[in-house]
């Protein structure tokens, strides 16, 4: 089982690596980075959330910080936004950790809210700390490469081994402690487990990847303001929305639901690629609220949660499981 | 001086219609126990209807308080009904998926408003728009002052309803504990929906309310669904009375931070003022009176 699971997740690299090379409209490749971007927030924001049970709002910030870091390493210090790459990760783990200081003394829908107002703080400061941070004006560099090939290889191998070490977490001591918070946080502290200090750790991972995203986001596009990255429903709701449509709770669940969601997001706002009128691509927001309803009402579980349960309506037997286990 | 007592004033006034809002989320907060993240979206869907019946009909603002509010306690019944309440049914990893559906409904809200009346900002100017009159040096806004009476009238009409009433005795017993209120025979289902339905009509009459001095767009939602949950806070989650004081105490804060700090951060001193809060004094303004 073991085996077999490693050779369909190597089998899936292969393809993802091959995927490239054959198609060469630029145009895809793009959507493709875009969607493996999204793979390491959504799984980030699943370690957090799906497993350790705390739902975030919030991780715009520490998207916003490593983009942010990347920038400004360009605008006030001068030297390539790559070294973001190396900066992203930290800087954003640190938002994180303060994030956390705040928060975890919270529960429930005061954690969702204190998550959300903390990302608002950050989206402000950045609007108006001008000096630093450009304000709305935004931060644009020069990329670095004209072709996608780079960004993409890059893109993949933040994705494998953001999915690969959150995988490992999960077989680890730190991942039981994690859902038995998740599960039951007065039953774990009474067995000993700090929910402080793990969910910390789980909220340290899922700061550190997302933050690397932001700061992928920065080198890829060139282009970054206060509206985009600190944005709450186009980074923080669409995390959720990625993880959630995919499958909370599960390891393939965020990737799944990357993919999902970026290509029905451009399909919308592209009109199904012109077939479609043009109202469309004007309705594609609206869509996309539609979508969130939707996708909490019917399937609460996710694809890869609710697996079972649609592969029986598409097979036309009765359902033989409500739900996915858990309370 | 002078400035200083403009600004408190200033504060005040719009602190009222804030602490109206305001209650509309306590209520939902402390009977349904999720925070309502299209409350503000809600009021701007009122806001719409307000200035359609202004734009086509010549109606005056003020009238539309008849008519807003209680569309939007159907519009909010009707989200309760279909779209929060099934989900309590369903087991799903994650538990507050009914949060994450009033950010999907904020979404649709707005959108669809998008979609109809498009971003163009919209006004409703009516006579009394810009007028103003002085008591000594202070000079007081009549919609603004409007407004701030009208929301107390609409605010001591809820505390009847709760305190006098028994459907309103009801939405506090479910409050304060939802399975005590369903053995005494209390259809806590039917008084979740109320509830939802009210806080959505107390966004509306705000929204009413604050149509005659703010401009219109659609994403006007967005700052008051977040200033609605600071007061939420600030006043101690569930807390009536608390909400008031919430209300007024982020008006007033909003108002010198706007003086005393600059305009632009007005909205960031209401974000401060609610860490500090959670910081601090996490169970919000209730905590020092002990009532």
């Amino acid at each position: 089982m073991k085996k077999r699971s490693t050779l369909i997740a190597l089998g899936l690299l292969a393809l993802f690596v091959v995927f490239p090379l054959v198609e060469r409209s630029d145009y895809y490749r793009h959507i493709f980075i875009i969607a493996l971007m999204w793979v390491v927030i959504g799984s980030s924001w699943n370690l957090l959330a799906g497993y350790t049970g705390q739902i975030s709002f919030g991780h715009a910030i520490f998207f916003g910080v490593g983009a942010y870091s990347a920038g400004i390493c360009t605008t006030k210090l001068g030297i390539s936004a790559w070294w973001g790459m190396l900066l992203g990760g930290p800087m954003a783990m640190l938002s994180g950790l303060f994030l956390g200081w705040i928060c975890f003394r919270l529960r429930g829908s005061y954690f969702n809210l204190a998550t959300l107002a903390i990302a608002e703080v950050f989206r402000l400061v950045a609007i108006y700390w001008r000096n630093f941070t450009e304000g709305m004006q935004g931060i644009l560099i020069i990329t670095s490469f004209r072709s996608k090939l780079p960004y993409y290889f890059l893109a993949l191998g933040l994705a494998a081994l953001c999915v690969f070490s959150i995988s490992r977490i999960m077989k680890s001591k730190w991942g039981f402690y994690f859902i038995a918070i998740r599960e039951d946080q007065e039953a774990a502290e009474a067995l000993g487990i700090s929910s402080f200090r793990y969910k910390s750790l789980s909220l340290m991972v899922s700061s550190f990847f997302t933050g690397l995203a932001g700061a992928f986001y920065m080198n890829y596009m060139g282009f970054i303001d206060p509206e985009v990255v600190f944005s709450l429903y186009f980074i923080s709701i669409m995390a959720i929305l990625v993880a959630m449509i995919g499958g909370a709770g599960t390891i393939w669940g965020p990737a799944v639901g990357a993919f999902v969601m970026v290509l029905l997001q451009e399909l919308f706002r592209s009109s199904f690629f012109g077939y479609a009128p043009k109202w469309v691509s004007d309705a594609h927001a609206l869509a996309f609220g539609l979508l969130v309803i939707l996708a909490i009402r019917y399937m609460a579980n996710g694809v890869v949660g609710d697996f079972p349960r649609i592969l029986n309506l598409l097979t036309r037997k009765k359902p033989m499981v409500s739900g996915a286990g858990g309370n | 001086m002078e400035m200083f007592i403009q600004t408190l004033v200033a504060g005040i006034l719009i602190g009222g219609v804030y602490a109206l809002i305001g209650l509309g989320m306590t209520l939902i907060m402390g009977v349904m126990r999720i925070i309502n993240l299209a409350h503000g979206q809600l009021m701007m869907v009122a806001m719409y209807i307000t200035f359609v019946l202004y734009e086509f009909l010549g109606l005056d603002p003020y009238y539309s308080l008849l008519i807003a509010p209680p569309a939007l306690f159907l519009l909010g019944v009707a989200i309760e009904k279909y779209l929060l309440d099934p989900l309590l049914k369903i087991d799903s990893i994650i538990p507050q998926n009914q949060i994450l559906m009033t950010v999907g409904i904020g979404m649709v809200l707005t959108e669809t408003i998008r979609f109809i009346f498009h971003s163009d900002y919209k006004s409703v100017k009516t006579s009394y728009s810009s007028s103003t009159f002085m008591i000594g040096p202070i000079s007081w806004n009549v919609p603004m002052l409007m407004a701030f009476a009208l929301a107390v009238l609409i605010t001591a009409g809820l505390f009847f309803f709760l305190l006098k009433t028994d459907t309103g005795k009801s939405v506090r017993a479910t409050a304060q504990n939802k399975d005590a209120a369903m053995i005494m025979g209390i259809n806590a289902e039917w008084i979740t929906q109320l509830t939802y339905g009210l806080g959505a009509a107390m966004a509306a009459a705000g929204g009413t309310l604050l149509l005659p001095i703010y401009y219109l767009f659609p994403d006007v939602g967005g700052p008051f669904t977040l200033k609605s949950f600071i007061i939420t806070v600030l006043g101690g989650m569930g807390s009536t009375v608390g909400a008031i004081f919430g209300g007024l105490v982020l008006g007033v804060a909003e108002s010198l931070g706007a003086t005393y700090i600059s305009m632009a951060l007005k909205d960031a001193v209401g974000m401060v003022i609610f860490v500090l809060v959670l910081v601090f004094l996490p169970g919000g303004l209730k905590t020092l009176t002990r009532v």
